[in-house]
């Protein structure tokens, strides 16, 4: 029917209508929770939101200071803090910590920084079994899926398919999609696993430099579950997740929670101040901070600095009416959609070629900025980044050729002629003609009649009847 | 505000007129019925015979070196100290923000900044510059507004709501997810076909639902997307710039 070159339309063109609609309900049901809990509460949200900008920004623009007092406060507190440059760096320091501890089986907490480095594959390759436990991410895992959106994993199955894989898996005896069957199997099925395991890993929502204390935030519990039973707990990070001081987590709780799910907090906030005291009467034994860089300082060095203000809460996911009606898989990164299409090109710079098509996915309507709890202006970062592409001569497929336009645009005579001789393309068959643009919206939509040079024409009129006018209305004093 | 007192409120007032390409090429009686709301309300409007286009295409495609090109002859055709009028959010967001954008690293940015600070979206300019909040005549019609994305958080929204829902015999009305880009975009249209069209289409169906006489906006680009659409597709769509709307309630209802 038509040419779609971009691996996003293109995508979104083969999607199943099933598919569409689970993700379209999923995102577009988000945005209205967020809208009414937000304006409930609170009579400004906008100023809510700027503010929190300001403080990311302020942590950004002081990082190393900020990541030097969190790692001697998270010391104090008894915890092993680490530093990891790479992927591979995050990877093996990782690796190393479950060696040394002799762990074998471990239960993950979701974590995006950990999707990020495919942290999973690798521990499996070391021979560590590691079971998701955030009933999406389980699912994901099962069915040997990646996730397709930062806070609902699964935003693109709906219940039908997932009894499905719990029946094949043998998690359920039979074929129930009831949401709260599944959800009872899932847990019953996960419980006993917290108990085997031997060490929890989970991300961090925030971290305070000025405590050490870690913030988590889930609607299952899984995060504690999967640390208060073992010998071991390892938070994995990106350097970014700092905030300075621990009365900031009030303000950043309190957007993370609505901007997420529209909920004023999610049913479990724990903060984590290091492992078990020796008057305590449990929880790990040992905890171990992985602070990860894999690029961002190379983002922070970038004109899209302001991305690192995110703090994943999908609102941008869920307003975007580009990831409406594609999916997180359609922008082939850990972080899809509007907060993807920025981070993902620029954060995994050496696949920037690879993926310098996602920012171009976007009709620049802007409501991912306006959503954005910490006031992250994509729309502009998307324009950066394409302007970074065509300074790097980064081949685009599809892409209309815009010197001619502006040879054009600036020479006025051809331009009034060219407006004019448009009126032709009234009389022409140009259904025929063979130029993919055209062809690409015209096989949708129709054009208005061309009236090139109509209007220049009325307003000279006027103009000079104007003069006239005055002219002659001057004319009586003349005499 | 009585007709009497609206009328030549602004009387004394020059301002330079930029039609964009889409009035040029397509929406004449757009362009006509902002320079007559203009003139009703005493602004003398001139016209600059050698604009063309205010770079967005190219900025949006990513050639801010073609854009800045464009956006330089329109600094140039657009300087002085006059106001310059445009009937389109879209335009007007990219003297007033694009090109700051693309600018920022460039010696000439002050002479961009000046034509950010002149330029003005037509019905902005209108309510919140000349002050004028009511609008006289009548028009008995059932109108859908569509706020085009370019004019989120400006003063056009509000605007545009004010003044139009104050006519006599017009009726405002609410629909669907009046949040949702319309899927235009410029470029996108034609690059993402596919989702521009399924976006248009979910617009149109929100946008249907109260059967609107017509379909309002402060831009046309976006109305040109789903008036072609909704023509395709065999469903009824009129539709009208927001001044187009204003000069019928002046002429009693009389509808070209």
């Amino acid at each position: 029917m038509y040419a779609s070159k971009q691996p996003i339309d293109s995508y979104a063109s083969k999607m199943t209508d099933e598919k569409r609609h689970s993700v379209y309900d999923g995102t577009s049901s988000g945005t209205y929770k967020r809208y009414s809990v937000l304006f409930k509460d609170y009579e400004d949200p906008d100023a809510l939101r700027k503010l929190a900008g300001k403080v990311k920004d302020h942590t950004l623009s002081h990082l190393p200071k900020y990541l030097e007092q969190a790692e001697k406060k998270l010391t104090e507190n008894g915890a092993t803090v680490h530093f990891a440059d790479s992927d591979a760096d995050a990877r093996d320091t990782v690796l190393a910590i479950l060696k040394k501890h002799g762990v074998k089986r471990l239960t993950k907490s979701k974590s995006m920084a950990a999707e990020e480095i495919h942290l999973n594959p690798h521990l499996e390759r070391n021979g560590i079994e590691c079971l998701e436990s955030d009933l999406g991410e389980f699912i994901i895992q099962l069915d040997d899926d990646i996730p397709s959106h930062i806070v609902k994993p699964i935003i693109h199955k709906n219940r039908n398919e997932i009894a499905e894989t719990f029946l094949r898996e043998g998690i359920a005896e039979d074929l129930n999609n009831d949401p709260e069957t599944i959800t009872r199997r899932a847990r019953s099925y996960l419980r006993k696993k917290y108990f085997e395991a031997e060490a929890g890993i989970t991300g961090a929502n925030f971290v305070s430099a000025e405590s050490g204390r870690i913030a988590l935030v889930t609607n299952e519990g899984n995060a504690r579950f999967g640390m208060a039973p073992v010998p071991v707990h390892i938070v994995l990070v990106g350097i970014e997740k700092l905030l300075p001081r621990d009365k900031d987590f009030g303000l950043f709780l309190n957007l993370l929670g609505r901007s997420a799910t529209g909920q004023q907090l999610t049913v479990y906030t724990q903060f984590v101040g290091g492992p078990r005291h020796p008057d305590q009467p449990s929880g790990p034994e040992h905890m171990h901070v992985v602070f990860m860089n894999n690029g961002r300082t190379d983002v922070l060095k970038s004109n899209c600095r302001e991305i690192l203000r995110c703090i994943r809460c999908s609102a941008c996911q869920n307003v975007c009416p580009v990831y409406r009606q594609s999916s997180g898989h359609a922008y082939r990164s850990v972080y899809g959609g509007p907060v993807g299409a920025v981070l993902s090109p620029i954060l995994f710079g050496d696949r920037f070629a690879e993926l310098a098509d996602l920012p171009k996915a976007s009709s620049l309507c802007g409501a991912c900025n306006e959503v954005c709890p910490v006031d992250i202006p994509i729309p502009d970062l998307l324009l950066r980044l394409r302007d970074k592409a065509k300074v790097e001569k980064v081949k685009s497929v599809g892409a209309l050729p815009m010197a001619p336009f502006a040879v054009l645009a600036t020479s006025p005579l051809v331009w009034r002629t060219a407006m004019t001789a448009s009126k032709m393309m009234n009389h022409l068959p140009i259904q025929y003609t063979p130029v993919a643009p055209l062809q690409n919206w015209l096989n949708q939509r129709t054009l208005p009649k061309w009236q090139g040079g109509d209007f220049r024409k009325w307003m000279k009129g006027r103009q000079s009847e104007t003069t006239e006018t005055k002219e002659s209305s001057k004319s009586p004093s003349n005499d | 505000m009585t007709a009497e007192s609206i009328q030549n409120s602004a009387k004394g007032k020059q301002v330079l007129m930029m039609g964009t390409c889409l009035c040029d090429a397509f929406y004449v009686e757009a362009a006509k019925a902002m320079v007559e709301v203009l003139e009703y309300l005493g602004v003398e409007v001139v016209y600059p015979e050698n604009q063309t286009c205010c770079g967005q295409p190219a900025f949006n495609s990513g050639d801010w070196k073609s854009s800045r090109t464009v956006a330089r002859h329109a600094v140039e055709v657009f300087k002085g100290d006059l106001p310059v009028i445009i009937p389109s959010g879209s335009c007007t967001a990219m003297h007033k923000h694009g090109n700051l954008l693309q600018f920022e690293n460039e010696p000439d940015l002050p002479a961009v900044k000046d034509l950010a600070d002149r330029s003005f979206e037509l019905i902005d300019y209108i309510v919140n510059h000349l002050g004028v909040t009511q609008w006289p005549g009548k028009l008995d019609a059932k109108i859908a507004f569509h706020h085009s994305c370019h004019t989120r958080g400006s003063g056009t929204r509000p605007g545009a709501q004010t003044l139009l829902s104050s006519i006599d015999g017009v009726d405002l009305v609410e629909y669907g997810q009046g949040e949702q880009c319309c899927g235009f975009g410029g470029t996108f249209c034609v690059t993402f076909p596919h989702i521009s069209g399924q976006m248009g289409t979910l617009k149109l169906d929100h946008l249907l639902e109260n059967t609107p006489d017509y379909l309002v906006s402060a831009d046309l680009s976006c109305m040109m997307h789903l008036g072609g659409l909704a023509e395709k597709q065999g469903r009824k769509l009129q539709y009208r710039h927001a001044a187009q709307i204003l000069l019928y309630a002046l002429k009693g209802g009389a509808i070209d």
